[in-house]
């Protein structure tokens, strides 16, 4: 309203007391200014840097390999034959249990959080659910070790698929051994559940007071003011942090490969183990040696590279939609 | 040059993170030696060697002055930056194949320095005495072609011992590793089938099993699970008193692992050497009495021909030095030491080490 004008007086007065210093501030300016601007073209730059070296790395095995090297389960660095699929696949599964477990979960708390939660504790559960995010994986790798895994092989698994039978499935079959598809599902699952817990409560707690109330005034009850008032509203924010949370499982690497067991196959059971891209990178990478392997390995980074990419791209682009959104509903 | 940079930054992160999972204490001297300046040598490889080589080298220090940097970065690494010449000297738990060492810049001298041994461990319950496997039975099991522990091929090696009728779960290592190496070698050695397939390596394409990260992953997933098997260093079983098993070797003797059984299965294989060896031999499945047939070298790689007179002489002062007082500390920290006769050639070899370019 008042924004043009007040910038106005502010110039003018500033041009009156420093007519002698407008030389230097210009150049001053000038410095600032292509400063920033290589500051800021650094960041771009060098995500297309390591993105040129890791495909240029990986080229000969994308080159040699070709689509093969995308659908084939053939991951043998002795004979160098070398497929990604299982770890693709692996990679995209273990993120998908992570969400189907985490989502419901997040929604739940960040709807306590801002909706039904006394003042008193909103601050410390909401601190303690940020805090599931500092533990570095690893502590959650050995967690899942000592406690997850023994609790999954008995009595989770055994449960699973004899008392519920759902080894009819097909997706809860097989001997229970502890490391598994499962159980990386669910590190994941606690792993990014803060992440999308997190951008939850910011996108509900944005939501206007004048939503709920006029809910509420309309004669809805609580319940009904938040299903049909304010997650309508919200939706698509919370779906931006559910996408920021699969962009985080797509990644995470150490807590990952002490559970799944490692096993580059396909296998329709959730029992059974299986590998991911950056688990697979993890454990190859040190010892790679011929330059088939280490090629392979730099395909499969620029894979992963890729996915996460276009994850992160829809994010943004969801995140920008609601926040375009709310801005027109509350104008 | 930019590109190099660029490439070194994630692959520095990677690296990095190599190094974090390792056992606590041993990782933060070798961080603090690696940005150490004041080192006179620095070195780079095998992580399965590092605690007697950071031990050798700190006493090497404080009895001569003169510093060694080593990165336990892996072997694959230490080949690679050894080729490249960005260290004096590399370290690896299986040797240079032909192919590697074409491609560095001169010939490169292969040290056997200690010698490691793969277990094979194992949870069964009920079995108090240490089972006894034949090499044969071991690749069955690891091929998955033997699924049951009641099944006849063990009970005809163990007459007398009750054997339960479980399934056999095969624990790996899903990581890299000169362990690996070992025990596919032996296996490959031993096994037809499994010299075809999956073959030998550092990484395999397991026909079976779960993989887990590092000895303490394989030996933890082995302790949590009843049926289960796997392999791990000895050093780490010993440390851990793992449950380990008695392999046959080539006499047909059952032999439990320890340092005296991987010293004799050098000694069996030593005797047998050509005079103009390069040490890049496999001992596993070694003759002699005694022998423990998973057993192997592990190597320091040192360039021929050395451009610094001044490294030179120091690299060959230490070559002598780990011969004579590093070998007889090698036991403490459970290495097994080279045999004696196998020392003497290797002191004589140090003297081929020349200082200049190849002629």
């Amino acid at each position: 309203m008042s924004g043009p004008e007040g910038r106005a007086v502010v110039e003018a007065r500033e041009g009156d007391g420093a007519t002698l210093r407008i030389h230097g501030a210009a150049i001053g300016d000038r410095v600032y200014s292509s400063a920033i601007t290589f500051f800021a073209l650094c960041v771009p730059f060098l995500l297309l840097a390591i993105a040129w070296e890791i495909g240029v790395a990986g080229w000969p095995a994308l080159h040699k390999f070709g689509f093969g090297f995308l659908t084939s389960s053939d991951w043998d660095p002795v004979k160098g034959e070398f497929g990604a699929a299982p770890a693709i696949y692996g990679t995209i599964v273990s993120s998908i249990i992570a969400l189907v477990l985490a989502t419901p979960l997040a929604i739940g708390v960040s709807l306590f959080l801002s909706e039904l939660a006394p003042r008193w504790l909103r601050q410390p559960v909401g601190f303690l659910v940020d805090l599931l995010a500092a533990i570095p994986s690893v502590v959650y790798g050995l967690w899942g070790i000592f406690v997850l895994l023994p609790v999954l092989r008995d009595p989770v698994m055994p449960f699973l698929r004899d008392t519920l039978h759902l080894d009819k499935t097909g997706l809860f079959s097989g001997p229970a051994y502890g490391p598994s598809m499962l159980a990386a599902g669910i590190i994941l699952a606690i792993m990014v559940l803060p992440y999308i817990a997190s951008v939850s409560r910011e996108v509900l707690l944005a939501v206007p007071r004048s939503q709920r109330e006029a809910a509420l005034a309309l004669g809805a009850t609580r319940w009904e003011a938040i299903w049909g008032a304010v997650l309508p509203y919200a939706r698509s924010g919370i779906v931006g942090g559910v996408i920021l949370g699969l962009g985080r499982a797509l990644g995470e690497t150490m807590a990952v490969t002490m559970l799944i067991g490692n096993r580059p196959e396909i296998a329709a059971s959730l029992f059974a183990p299986g590998y991911t891209m950056a688990s697979l990178l993890a454990n190859e990478f040190s010892e790679a040696s011929s330059d088939a392997h280490l090629s392979a390995l730099m395909a499969v980074a620029f894979v992963l590279f890729v996915i996460t990419l276009i994850v992160n791209a829809i994010a943004r682009w969801l995140v920008w939609q609601v926040s375009r959104n709310t801005s027109g509903k509350t104008a | 040059m930019n590109r190099r940079i660029l490439l070194a930054i994630p692959l520095a992160a990677v690296l990095a993170c190599g190094g974090e999972k390792k056992a606590g204490g041993t990782d933060s001297s070798a961080a603090t030696a690696s940005t150490g300046s004041g080192a006179d040598l620095t070195g780079a490889g095998a992580t399965f060697p590092y605690p007697i080589y950071s031990k050798w080298f700190g006493d090497y220090a404080a009895s001569t002055g003169v510093k060694i940097n080593y990165q336990s970065i892996g072997s694959g690494g230490g080949i690679r930056q050894l080729t490249e010449g960005t260290v004096d000297f590399g370290a690896s738990d299986a040797p240079m194949t032909d192919a590697e060492l074409a491609k560095a810049k001169g010939p490169i001298l292969h040290f056997p320095t200690v010698l490691g041994a793969v277990v094979i461990t194992y949870n069964l319950a009920s079995i108090t005495k240490p089972l006894k496997l034949s090499g044969d039975a071991v690749a069955q099991i690891f091929a998955g072609k033997i699924t049951k522990w009641s099944d006849s091929r063990i009970a005809a090696l163990n007459p007398g011992v009750k054997l339960p009728a479980s399934d056999i779960l095969v624990v790996h290592r899903s990581d890299g590793s000169g362990t690996t190496y070992i025990f596919s070698d032996y296996l490959s050695a031993v096994n037809t089938a499994w010299a075809a397939a999956p073959g030998k390596g550092k990484e395999l394409s397991w026909p079976v099993g779960i993989g887990a990260k590092g000895n303490e992953g394989v030996a933890g997933q082995v302790k949590q699970t009843g049926g289960a098997i796997g392999y791990t260093e000895l050093a780490y079983a010993k440390q851990n008193h793992l449950a380990t098993a008695a392999i046959a070797n080539q006499a047909g003797e059952y032999v439990e692992p320890s340092i005296e059984s991987a010293t004799a299965a050098a000694a069996g294989i030593s005797a047998k050497l050509p005079p103009n060896t390069d040490f890049r031999i496999s001992i596993v499945n070694a003759p002699g009495k005694g022998a423990y047939p998973i057993s192997s070298f592990t190597w320091l790689l040192i360039p021929k021909s050395i451009p610094s007179a001044k490294k030179q002489k120091q690299i060959t002062d230490f070559l002598r030095w780990y011969l004579t007082k590093g070998e007889v500390s090698a036991a403490s920290l459970d290495y097994a030491p080279l045999p004696q006769p196998l020392i003497s050639t290797l002191t004589a070899r140090v003297d081929s080490i020349s200082a200049g370019t190849a002629p």
